[in-house]
């Protein structure tokens, strides 16, 4: 398999997990330094451009549902933007192992984060659940 | 603190390239978005920031033209079904999955 197999089938990859919402970005940059053994600053441009047709494709589709809350949007991204313009200054000056080791850790706290969230989220419908049971009971008798 | 929250969405998604998606829901949802409008509203506020930084890292000379054609490829494929097969996936299983990856893959990455 060459170069470019192993870039399109991480690509499509990250892409699906992308598509159900769930930031394909965060795992598409790993994936193409492991599996594809691009370099981390390489890996993230690729990311960002790859990002472009894909959200626009994606919020057309949105719009057309009222899902886009624009004057919610407009403030945020706009300081959003300052944010990012400083941050990807910095990154050039950081190394690549150094990227990578940041990249690692922030991947980790992201995971164990959305881990709580949803054992939070399955005891407390458990929880629920129980409680009508209960109910249903007690109203039956 | 919903402009921290913004520069840092910012700063994230330009230093990591990517990334600061998952931080913008939960700051919209803040606002008083629905997990939907959340979702897709994200991404409104990513795409500019994504096309800034990416604009910055092209000057500083990150890009190889053969590697982005095969990524927007494979994204653009990937994307689309991702989003057809969403409905018919259960959610919380399908999280709990994807988080058990990037705390596999972050450990690989932090301890190399």
């Amino acid at each position: 398999m060459s170069y470019q197999h192993v870039i399109i089938i991480v690509s499509a990859l990250g892409g699906l997990i992308g598509g159900m919402g769930m930031g394909g970005g965060t795992l598409l940059i790993p994936l193409l330094t492991l599996c594809a053994g691009i370099e981390q600053h390489l890996a993230q441009a690729i990311n960002l451009i790859a990002f472009v047709p894909m959200s626009i494709i994606a919020l057309s589709i949105h719009r057309q549902n009222g899902y886009v809350a624009a004057a919610s949007a407009i403030p945020i991204a706009l300081i959003a933007l300052l944010g990012a313009a400083a941050g990807s200054f910095a990154t050039v000056y950081a190394s690549g192992r150094v990227l990578k080791i940041c990249f690692g850790v922030f991947l980790t706290a992201l995971g164990v984060g959305i881990a709580i969230k949803n054992t939070v989220k399955t005891v407390k419908k458990f929880k629920s659940k129980k409680q009508s049971k209960k109910q249903a009971y007690k109203t039956e008798r | 603190m919903v402009y921290i929250g913004s520069a840092l969405v910012g700063g994230i998604s330009g230093f990591f390239g990517g990334g600061g998606g998952m931080l913008c829901v939960p700051l919209l949802s803040m606002s008083g978005l629905d997990t939907k409008r959340a979702h897709a509203t994200a991404l409104l506020v990513i795409l500019p920031i994504c096309i800034l930084s990416a604009s910055i890292y092209i000057a500083n000379g990150y890009f190889d033209a053969n590697a982005v054609l095969c990524a927007v490829i494979g994204v653009s494929l990937g994307g689309a079904a991702g989003a057809l097969i969403l409905d018919k996936l259960n959610g919380t299983v399908v999280s709990f999955i994807f988080a058990v990856i990037m705390i596999a893959v972050g450990i690989k990455l932090a301890a190399v």
